[in-house]
């Protein structure tokens, strides 16, 4: 069967020594800095991207980013149990009965259930991206500039959709970010465009550089605003195993979690947050006792944690397959592609099947690594916690500029590095998300190389792309989730959502 | 009638993007613009910077109209010493080389927290440089100069 000779070579490709070790390095370090509290999972990604670039061999440093991924997000969970400080917001719905479990002095059993709910969903899940991922290509490889471009649409529309609060904002941080993705050398013409001047930026903006600036930089900044001190109120974790009962209350919500999660996470635009709130709403709902919701309820930790993992999981195919991230994580896994010098698209399953099929596998080794680590190392993630934040800024900063200044050894980036950081927390002062903004950049190239390219196939005649069956339809869907989320009716209950959601 | 008001976050939000956008505008527009069927190097970016400056004009709307969460507090202690390390970080690396410069780049970057004490701060640099030499340039192999020309005499 094709399926299991995949698989095959990818747990091969994944289970060499060489490839073990680098996943269990980016699990740990991502586990390290995702617990530290008020740092995401994607700053957490931004931070620790450079380090990947120094392995030569583009499948162990992918293999140790999504390490990275699950070990952030894992790390994400510890501290929205343990302290109630969610770093992402899709850990946000963790921390509601999280948190009440670790006060009521279960903390061990929910991070256990938090742990086994991660890893079963993870192994549902990397079955789904095994399955579903290789018919996908199929499809995507028929796929001409126009339909790229449309589906590009597609990706950035819904990710403003997805976004928090203002959407006329968000529109305009995906065009800003489209814009700043174009800075550069035309590949057409080869004039430089936006580059002031400066020689430096012709190859454009740095990918890094930028990621570390929007989203690590500015997180600094942000958490430099009011410095308080954190109370851990759990020295030590005991109790790990969760009781019978829990096992027992666990199972469904799982299970449940695992297929909202997987189902929302292909949708591109960041599936993860939604699938955690879908989940937690959907158990509330069906819940014999409702009241619990919100007093440290089992299930309101098993199906949210489950729904995460799987939706961060599933949001691998469209990267995987059409080279569209589906959220800002995604976007960085893409830029630490094209940085080692492999296309994102289609071809990579056909034209680097082990690097396909590695990642895919080292995604349930990375599962299980976390699972097998983690919950021994919790004692060491709580002593993390107590660390106070002022140490750990400038051991952050010193690390992002060694790291950028990694990439290629042009201090402009570190310039960059700087304005970009600026720019980022200006622009979450002023309540803009930079998700899209992040997704706007690394797609922006892409969308203009498709555009014109489609303009130049169909003789400078715009309706090729209404005109041709798949983007017509894709564009189609664009224009309606744009048309939804400015429905009145959609825009209140979207408002209560991520009201609810903070 | 209402007095004339304007919301202080979105106004500035709006008068950020119609600024990057006339940024991107004027720019495009010394580059050549070609047609829809042979866009030149400045038609797509001059497309967007349109649509830029028109969501910011609709912010701008939205900024007269409404008023919206305020600003709130802003961390420019944060931003005095945080901004200027990986600055500093680009502007040494060479002379300096890069144990020195990450000591002082560290050393910039404790002092955005007003609960850094100056003898912790030295002595987390200069743990923080030991581990930069150990791990980045000895053990990762970065081909950076350890002691730059600058501190030759």
């Amino acid at each position: 069967m094709e399926l299991l000779d995949n698989l095959a070579l990818g747990f091969s490709t994944a289970t060499t020594l060489v490839n073990l070790g680098f996943c269990l390095i980016g699990v740990l370090l991502g586990t390290l800095i995702g617990v530290l509290p008020g740092i995401g999972a994607t700053a957490t990604i931004a931070m620790l991207l450079p380090i990947t670039f120094q392995i030569g061999d583009p499948v162990s440093s992918l293999i140790m980013l999504a390490g990275i991924y699950y070990g952030a997000q894992y790390g994400g969970s510890t501290t929205a149990i343990l302290i109630n400080m969610p770093g992402e917001s899709s850990s946000a719905v963790t921390a509601i009965d999280g948190y009440q479990m670790a006060k009521n002095g279960r903390a061990g059993a929910a991070l256990a259930i938090a742990a086994i709910g991660s890893f079963f969903a993870g192994t549902v899940s990397t079955f789904l991206v095994a399955i579903f991922a290789p018919p996908l290509t199929a499809i995507a490889l028929e796929f001409g500039a126009a339909e790229y471009f449309s589906l590009m649409i597609v990706g950035l529309v819904s990710s403003v959709a997805l976004a928090h609060g203002s959407i006329v904002k968000a529109l305009a941080m995906v065009v800003l970010g489209l814009l700043l993705g174009i800075v550069g050398t035309d590949i057409y013409t080869g004039t430089p465009r936006f580059t002031l001047g400066i020689r430096e930026y012709a190859d454009g903006l740095n990918f890094v550089a930028v990621a570390v600036g929007v989203f690590g930089v500015a997180e600094i900044l942000r958490n430099l605003e009011n410095e308080h001190e954190r109370s851990v109120m759990i020295r030590s974790v005991s109790g790990l195993m969760p009781t019978r009962e829990d096992f027992r209350r666990m199972a469904a919500p799982i299970v449940r979690g695992t297929i909202i999660g997987s189902a929302l996470g292909i949708l591109p635009g960041g599936g993860a947050i939604l699938a955690a709130f879908a989940s937690y709403t959907v158990e509330k709902r069906i819940s014999k006792n409702p009241g619990e919701f919100g007093k440290g309820a089992v299930e309101g930790v098993a199906g949210p944690e489950s729904a995460n993992n799987a939706g961060a999981q599933t949001s691998f195919i469209p990267m995987l397959t059409l080279g569209i991230p589906a959220n800002p994580v995604m976007a960085l896994m893409i830029g630490a592609m094209i940085i080692q010098g492999i296309v994102p698209g289609p071809n990579v399953a056909t034209e680097q099947p082990a690097l396909f099929w590695g990642i895919i596998a080292s995604m349930w080794i990375g599962n299980l690594m976390l699972i097998i680590l983690n919950l021994p190392l919790i004692g060491l993630w709580v002593k993390l916690l107590t660390i106070p934040y002022y140490v750990l800024f400038p051991i952050i900063m010193a690390f992002c500029s060694i790291g950028v200044y990694s990439v290629n050894t042009n201090i402009y980036d570190l310039y960059a590095v700087a304005f970009f950081g600026l720019l980022g927390y200006l622009l979450t002062k002023l309540r803009c998300e930079p998700a899209p903004l992040l997704l706007g950049f690394v797609l922006g190239p892409l969308l203009e190389e498709n555009l014109r390219r489609a303009m130049i196939l169909a003789r400078g005649d715009p309706t090729t792309f209404v005109t041709r069956p798949i983007s017509a339809g894709l564009l189609f869907i664009a224009f309606a989730v744009l048309v939804v989320v400015f429905l009145p009716a959609v825009k209140k209950k979207r408002e209560e959502v991520f009201v609810e959601e903070n | 009638m209402k007095p004339f008001t304007i919301d202080t976050t979105n106004g500035i939000c709006a008068a950020l993007f119609i600024f990057l956008g006339g940024f991107f505008a004027l720019q495009s527009l010394g580059l050549e613009i070609g047609t829809a069927f042979r866009m030149g190097p400045g038609y797509f970016p001059l497309v967007l910077a349109i649509v830029l400056i028109l969501l910011g004009a609709v912010i701008l709307v939205e900024a007269v109209r409404f008023e919206s969460e305020p600003i709130g507090h802003v961390a420019w202690r944060g931003m005095l010493f945080i901004l200027p390390a990986p600055i500093f970080f680009g502007l040494t690396v060479r002379g300096l080389g890069f144990l020195p410069s990450i000591f002082l780049t560290a050393l910039i970057a404790s002092f955005a927290s007003g609960r850094m004490r100056p003898l912790t701060a030295l002595v987390l640099s200069a743990g923080l440089t030991l581990f930069a030499f150990l791990v980045f340039s000895y053990a990762l192999g970065l081909p950076f100069r350890r002691f730059g020309p600058w501190l030759a005499m």
